[in-house]
């Protein structure tokens, strides 16, 4: 496979992950907004900014109206999701002819309808419907990718591009959520509806509920959406598909320069698999998460110079 | 001409029939034959119900993003390219005196292609005059001498042939660099049989899915010989260029890849692609690149969307370009006119299919006349293609006269001029109605061990009322076009 190809495909799917995730979070924002008085309001869309990397908007101003359009629609944003979607789009456009029509027409037609709305229609009307139709879309060009397309070297990219961008967004999110005087082993007692967001942020509230019942605690929490081997939202589960993902690349490529970058993945995973969370929280969570985030940057470096932007000296002499 | 007042029923009622020739009705206003049935049916269907299948057939296009780029102000719209609801019908035995002459044509032009660029036979013998070879804009003599496999110069052609008042088709232009629309041939087909399905099937129309087929063919048969499993791709300028989405179509109909230069590499003459495995060597490059970009060392140096060195290994022989390099010369509009000598001359036959009247205005004699008569005239520079460049006579101003007359007169050479031809006029659907419109037709050619000729081709349509202009450019829209079998 031509790089230009595997790195477009890698970006496509980090794109479409980070368009699903940004609806998945405002749509929970808006519902819990309902719920919430102005200055846990806006300390809560201060979070939701951090938590998806977008600066605050050039106004200044914080109401939710201007935020949900910032974060949505303003296309001077670049990580805007309709910014995202059109992203994701584009680099569609460039491998047309290696991805399926069936995910060609799915991704151009869910960049149609982003980009017909418009804020005060869907304020006005009913927000929700809007962002389910995001994630929604999302999740259909994942299924439609699935049955559609080769399961080679192309599919593999975009399954890394998606584990990356999911790996970075969930530990970015804990980090925004879990604060340094937390006392993990107590059960929630008070603000109860955050933490039921930050599970919900990852879907992950029913599936948590299913493992440990629906006695919150921020142990368990963390553990869930970090450790958990089963359960596709969390960091662990990720970091298996990306070893996994990787490992078929190399055996496909059968490419010599994929060592360092197997042997990267393989180490990080393997500290996921063996680490406790009693351990992480003792020795600090957001060193741990931020060990995570540095790992995965350097796995999405050696990627590039395995195969894509690797020196073609050695190959020609 | 005197319009003729037949009144016509709904939808027809803004039908007129004037002195050019109608592809629906005769000159008496009566259907021909193998336009029948879409007549009557047309008069069945109900109000509205056109409008229905237009939407549908747009959304279609829409949704699966077959559209091209036009560059505004600040941003980049993509419009879909405005597709007619209403095939344009041919029958079996006018398309077999296409095909025969186009076979004919191509062949004779790339004996001309080889000629000109080895031994010049055709020049020494005075039949095309030597001086309009040499100094024709894509005249490279960076190809003098140069083995092209099997001696295939040309091997994909997208023929511009018009119908005169008479009903006879003749060429227009021989479009052999890298014509482009083949694409929405195809795409126009696909939504034509899910809009009228049952119509199309009755009709008894060619088929012309199997061109992907037959274009990979054609490539592969232009490997180097010694290539077991030739590795194929197209070379595209990339997703800014306005026929990107034919690059994409064309490579995944074919599964070859889609590259551009960036992707590629020459080293010791030998192309290769980088990929994830590391680089893999190229055999045929389909290229949608001009010449002047396709090798910044040979040719434009500020080209960022060609492959430095890929002259060289080219010329080794160890890669294989269609088209190849310098087919523009049988392009020039003062070669064209010469089209049918040098038919007589490399094949001793008469052509089957006639050019448009040409003068050329090197020619003393003929220029004093064009300069006479520039008010009836048709002016084209003859390197320029897409309708720019054009003086179009009856529709032009004084001071444009004027401009024109200074340019002839300061470079003859770069300049043709042609009768005012009115291309024939089909129906189609404009604003809930069928209206007359002016067409042409470009089929596509492929030339490799054999000559296959898709059935039909992209019949281009003036939408706007009156005009000649067919170019997708300057406001051109296009419908399906059916070859029928008998």
């Amino acid at each position: 496979m031509l790089s230009r190809v595997a790195d477009t495909l890698y970006w496509m799917s980090r794109y479409l992950e980070r368009a699903e995730h940004t609806a998945r979070l405002l749509d929970l924002q808006l519902h819990l907004m309902l719920e919430l008085d102005a200055a846990a309001l806006e300390k809560r869309w201060e979070r939701l900014l951090i938590s998806l990397h977008i600066p605050p908007p050039p106004t200044g101003k914080t109401d939710s109206f201007t935020m949900t359009h910032w974060i949505t629609f303003d296309p001077t944003n670049r990580n805007s999701l309709v910014s995202c979607i059109a992203d994701a789009r584009e680099n569609a456009r460039h491998v047309r002819e290696e991805i399926s029509t069936e995910m060609w027409e799915q991704v151009n037609l869910l960049s149609l309808q982003v980009k017909d709305a418009e804020i005060e229609t869907i304020w006005d009307d009913q927000p929700h419907v809007f962002f389910r139709t995001v994630k929604e879309g999302v999740h259909l060009f994942q299924g439609i990718t699935d049955s559609t397309m080769n399961h080679g070297e192309g599919w593999q990219f975009i399954q890394l591009g998606r584990a990356l961008e999911r790996v970075t967004a969930t530990a970015v999110l804990l980090k925004t959520h879990f604060e340094p005087q937390i006392r993990y082993q107590d059960t929630i007692t008070e603000d109860y509806l955050e933490w039921i967001g930050l599970l919900k942020s990852c879907t992950a509230f029913e599936a948590y509920c299913k493992v440990y019942t629906a006695q919150l605690r921020p142990d368990r929490i963390a553990e869930f959406l970090i450790l958990n081997p089963e359960f596709p939202h969390s960091i662990r589960f990720s970091i298996d598909e990306i070893h996994r993902a990787l490992q078929a690349v190399a055996q496909s490529t059968e490419n010599k320069r994929a060592r360092n970058v197997n042997r990267l993945s393989g180490r990080l995973r393997a500290t996921l698999d063996f680490g406790q969370i009693d351990e992480i929280v003792g020795s600090g969570l957001h060193v741990y998460l931020d060990t995570v985030q540095a790992e995965c940057t350097q796995i999405h470096d050696a990627i590039y110079q395995a195969y894509i932007t690797y020196p073609i000296d050695e190959l020609v002499s | 001409m005197s319009k003729i007042n037949t009144r016509f029923p709904p939808p027809f009622a803004r039908y007129d029939i004037d002195g050019a020739f109608d592809e629906m009705f005769d000159s008496e206003g009566a259907v021909r034959d193998h336009y029948l049935a879409i007549y009557q049916r047309l008069l069945e269907l109900p109000a509205g119900e056109l409008q229905n299948r237009q939407q549908a057939a747009d959304l279609s296009f829409l949704h699966q993003g077959i559209t091209f780029t036009v560059y505004g102000n600040d941003e980049q719209l993509e419009r879909i390219f405005p597709y007619d609801l209403l095939p344009r019908i041919i029958t079996g035995a006018e398309w077999g005196t296409i095909e025969r002459g186009l076979t004919q044509r191509i062949t004779a032009i790339n004996l001309f292609l080889r000629d000109i660029y080895h031994e010049g036979k055709i020049l020494n013998d005075g039949v095309v005059p030597r001086e309009l070879i040499y100094s024709c804009k894509y005249y490279r003599r960076q190809m003098r001498g140069i083995h092209v496999p099997n001696d295939v110069y040309v091997a994909v052609v997208g023929t511009d042939l018009i119908r005169v008042d008479s009903g006879e088709f003749v060429i227009l232009e021989d479009n052999l660099r890298v014509p482009s629309g083949v694409s929405y041939m195809l795409a126009n087909r696909q939504v034509m049989k899910y809009v009228f399905p049952r119509l199309f099937s009755a009709y008894g129309v060619r088929s012309i899915d199997h061109y992907g087929q037959a274009l990979l063919s054609t490539l592969r048969s232009l490997a180097p010989k010694r290539r077991m499993d030739p590795k194929i791709v197209l070379l595209s300028p990339g997703v800014y260029n306005s026929a990107y989405f034919e690059h994409a179509f064309l490579a995944r109909q074919m599964g070859i890849t889609l590259v551009e230069g960036s992707s590629l590499l020459v080293h010791d003459n030998v192309l290769y692609m980088r990929t994830t495995a590391g680089l893999e060597r190229v055999d045929v490059i389909y290229r949608r690149v001009d010449d002047d970009f396709l090798d910044p060392l040979a040719f434009r140096p500020d080209s960022l969307l060609g492959v430095p060195g890929l002259l060289n290994a080219y010329r080794a022989g160890n890669v294989a370009l269609a088209n190849a390099i310098g087919t523009g010369v049988a392009d020039d509009k003062a070669v064209y006119a010469y089209v049918p000598a040098i038919i007589r001359y490399y094949l001793g036959e008469d052509a089957i299919l006639n050019n448009v009247e040409t003068y050329l205005l090197f020619d003393d004699v003929q220029r004093r006349y064009v300069l006479d008569n520039l008010e009836h005239l048709v002016v084209k520079a003859v390197g320029e293609s897409g309708g720019y460049g054009m003086l179009i006579g009856p529709q032009s101003t004084a001071a444009e006269r004027e401009d024109f007359r200074r340019r002839i007169n300061a470079n003859p050479r770069n300049y043709v001029a042609q009768p005012t031809l009115a291309l024939s006029r089909a129906p189609c659907f404009i604003d809930g109605q069928v209206e007359p419109r002016h067409i042409d037709l470009r089929p596509y050619i492929l030339y490799g061990d054999q000559v296959s000729i898709a059935p039909g081709g992209l019949t281009r349509v003036a939408l706007r009322r009156g005009s000649l202009v067919v170019n997708s450019s300057q406001g051109g829209g296009s419908k399906d076009t059916w070859v029928l079998q008998q």
